[in-house]
């Protein structure tokens, strides 16, 4: 990677805050004006990810190392891009894609400044993705968090003041937390850059690693609280069902920040050394009582939005147990678990939105846990104009279907793909061999028993929406509307067509992400532009 | 000093921890931002509590004792930030205290 594509890697982190000043001083009245810089810059911000992915995909590993205001490694504040952040930013730009279209139909006209803040957040989680600076990933997490408060109340009414109220208190706390892990890992390390930390740790001296481990330990916390790990989670299918459709449908990413941070930080920090392996326990029986949780949760939602919502729990739980396995060929298998969940959970939340929308609210909600749900429909917003959808039922029962498939593990989409991968690697049948612990048992009867909940749950629910609604009406679906929907479950498709050349790409991943030396390498040695005059050249 | 400063640090946390345990929301903010005066101290500490030295090496201050400036810039950075976030939480509270007629965090208890 040389020459003008070298910037490219900032270019996910420019593109949506070029476009978020640019639309603050666009007048509201003026939609189409900002839907189209909007949509401008979600596209190019897919094509820039998509090159990414390419480059990154090719033979080359860490070369994606960027020197922010050319200043060397440890001193300065790094961009590093490596095969996962560069799958993040392209999971990232497909879902913000599909979210940003879908707002298209109606929803970004509910309120003020939901572009800007849509960019900001796709802003704040690329930024995330690709730094390689504890601190900065602090301010990149914090941008995020504020756009995504605005986001989580946009269409306003009581039920999303108070699920937002929540959600922010919950996570103001997690980010004092945060500083509070930054701020020990400084004074006991003395650094915060996560190559340069690495490289550390394992010559650290007894008493100072005690401090250090426990503010990663801390640091941690911050980021199960954004994953949703159990019992950290509570605020989460609250929060994301009272989202408006197009806003969920972009949170699905958010709570797969947190794993993969956790992801980089554990591959990274605790690779080898003294501290090898740190808080594995933790996140395997962490994971454990969050898919517990989230599969008692599924099968006890009557809405669809918290149903979608303990998913995100179930996925999350899934893959916080892989994490704290910590094996090469099921961890691949996550890689793909995480791509394919996060494509059906973000498609099921905005599929949600178009199925209710047959029905009163709250109709299938029984009367006793109605005041849970506080008076809906007060926020639900005009139809939009457009093209109607042909066929309407006959395509969201399709997509509901395979929502339910992809959900609970079933042939023959993705998410039996990739749960395959995950569990024949766990039985030792993959590449490692080795007879399963009584822990990974667990594991692996957990892992199905919440696909088999998911699948009571979606049936049940499907039953009642497509086959017993007596009068219900046809809903007037727009093609913007379904689309976007039918785009996210296409890639799930395609994900299975190609699930040889995909899991090939995760395996690579996984192996340069368990030997930390590359990444620390690729950092320490990254050359300073010489010549290059601050003020000149993009970026620097 | 270093003692003053830890129990500083230890006073408005406690304090912090039982404000946003509390059910009002105005209880809530006051305990989120006696938190984040906590964390801010506490950043500023874990680069050693020093009077009267120079930031950087400079040509007199050789001697070797020097305070750390990173804590210092990681501090304004968090105090920004924390502002920011907790005028935009007061924000909600106001809507929610418009919306639902009561303080309580949950939004239920006597209308007042």
């Amino acid at each position: 990677m040389n020459g003008w594509s070298h910037h490219l890697i900032i270019a996910p982190i420019l593109i949506p805050l070029a476009a978020a000043a640019i639309l603050l001083f666009i007048d509201e009245r003026r939609r189409v004006a900002k839907a189209m810089v909007s949509l401008v810059s979600t596209l190019l911000l897919l094509a820039v990810a998509f090159i990414l992915f390419r480059i990154e995909s090719g033979p080359n590993g860490y070369e994606g190392v960027y020197l922010l205001g050319n200043w060397a490694a440890p001193f300065g504040i790094v961009l590093v891009l490596d095969g996962l952040s560069a799958l993040m930013l392209l999971l990232t730009a497909l879902v913000a894609v599909a979210a940003l279209v879908y707002s298209l139909a109606r929803w970004h006209a509910m309120g003020s400044h939901f572009h800007s803040m849509f960019q900001l957040l796709l802003m704040g989680v690329n930024g995330a993705f690709l730094t390689g600076d504890l601190f900065n990933l602090f301010v990149f997490f914090e941008v995020m968090l504020a756009a995504s408060y605005g986001l989580l109340l946009h269409g306003s009414g009581q039920l999303r003041v108070k699920a937002g109220l929540h959600y922010i208190a919950v996570n103001l706390a997690a980010a004092l937390l945060f500083l509070i892990g930054v701020s020990l890992i400084y004074g006991t390390a003395g650094t915060l850059n996560m190559a340069d930390l690495a490289a550390r740790i394992p010559e650290m001296e007894a008493d100072r690693r005690m401090l250090m481990e426990a503010g990663a330990g801390v640091l941690g916390i911050a980021f199960l609280i954004k994953a949703g790990m159990w019992p950290l989670c509570f605020w989460l299918p609250t929060a994301y069902s009272a989202a408006a459709a197009p806003v969920a449908g972009i949170f699905a990413i958010l709570s797969k920040l947190g794993i993969y941070v956790i992801l980089r930080l554990t591959t990274l920090l605790f690779d080898s050394g003294p501290s090898a392996g740190f808080g594995s326990t933790v996140l395997l029986y962490g994971g454990m009582a969050t898919l517990i949780f989230g599969t008692i949760g599924v099968l006890a939602s009557q809405a669809l939005g918290r149903l979608a919502g303990f998913s995100v729990l179930v996925s999350s739980g899934t893959l916080l147990m892989v994490i704290g396995i910590n094996d090469g060929a099921v961890s691949s298998g996550a890689l793909l678990y995480l791509v394919s969940s996060t494509l059906t959970i973000s498609a099921f939340f905005m599929l949600i939105e178009l199925v209710e929308r047959s029905q009163d609210a709250g109709a299938n909600v029984l009367a006793v846990t109605m005041e849970a749900y506080g008076d809906a429909d007060e926020d639900e917003p005009e139809e939009g104009d457009g093209v109607t959808m042909p066929g309407t039922m006959a395509i969201l029962g399709t997509c509901f279907a395979m929502c339910g498939l992809l959900l609970s593990g079933l042939p023959p989409l993705s998410g039996f793909i990739a749960k395959f991968a995950m569990l024949s690697a766990m039985m030792g049948t993959g590449a490692i061999g080795v007879p399963p612990t009584i822990a990974v048992w667990l594991l692996i009867v957990l892992v199905i028993l919440s696909g088999v909940a998911a699948l009571i749950s979606m049936t049940r629910v499907g039953i009642r929406t497509f086959w017993t609604s007596l009068e219900g009406t046809v809903p007037r679906v727009l093609v913007i509307e379904i689309v976007p929907v039918m785009f996210l479950l296409g890639l799930t498709l395609l994900l299975t067509v190609q699930a040889n050349s995909a899991m090939q790409y995760m395996d690579t991943t996984i192996r340069t992400l368990s030997n930390p030396n590359l990444y620390i390498d690729a950092v320490r040695n990254a050359t300073v532009v010489p010549g290059v005059d601050s003020g000149t050249g993009e970026g620097n | 000093m270093e003692i003053i400063l830890s129990i500083a640090i230890g006073v408005m946390t406690s304090c912090g921890v039982w404000l946003i345990l509390r059910p009002r929301t105005y209880q809530v903010i006051i305990g989120l931002s006696l938190l984040s005066y906590a964390v801010n101290l506490f950043i500023f500490g874990v680069g050693g509590v020093k009077t009267n030295v120079p930031p950087i090496l400079s040509g007199n201050g050789a001697d070797g004792v020097l305070a750390d400036p990173v804590p210092q810039a990681l501090v304004l950075t968090a105090i920004v930030i924390g502002f920011a976030t907790t005028a935009l939480f007061l924000v909600v509270l106001l809507a929610s205290r418009g919306l639902t007629g009561t303080d309580h965090v949950d939004g239920r208890g006597e209308k007042r």
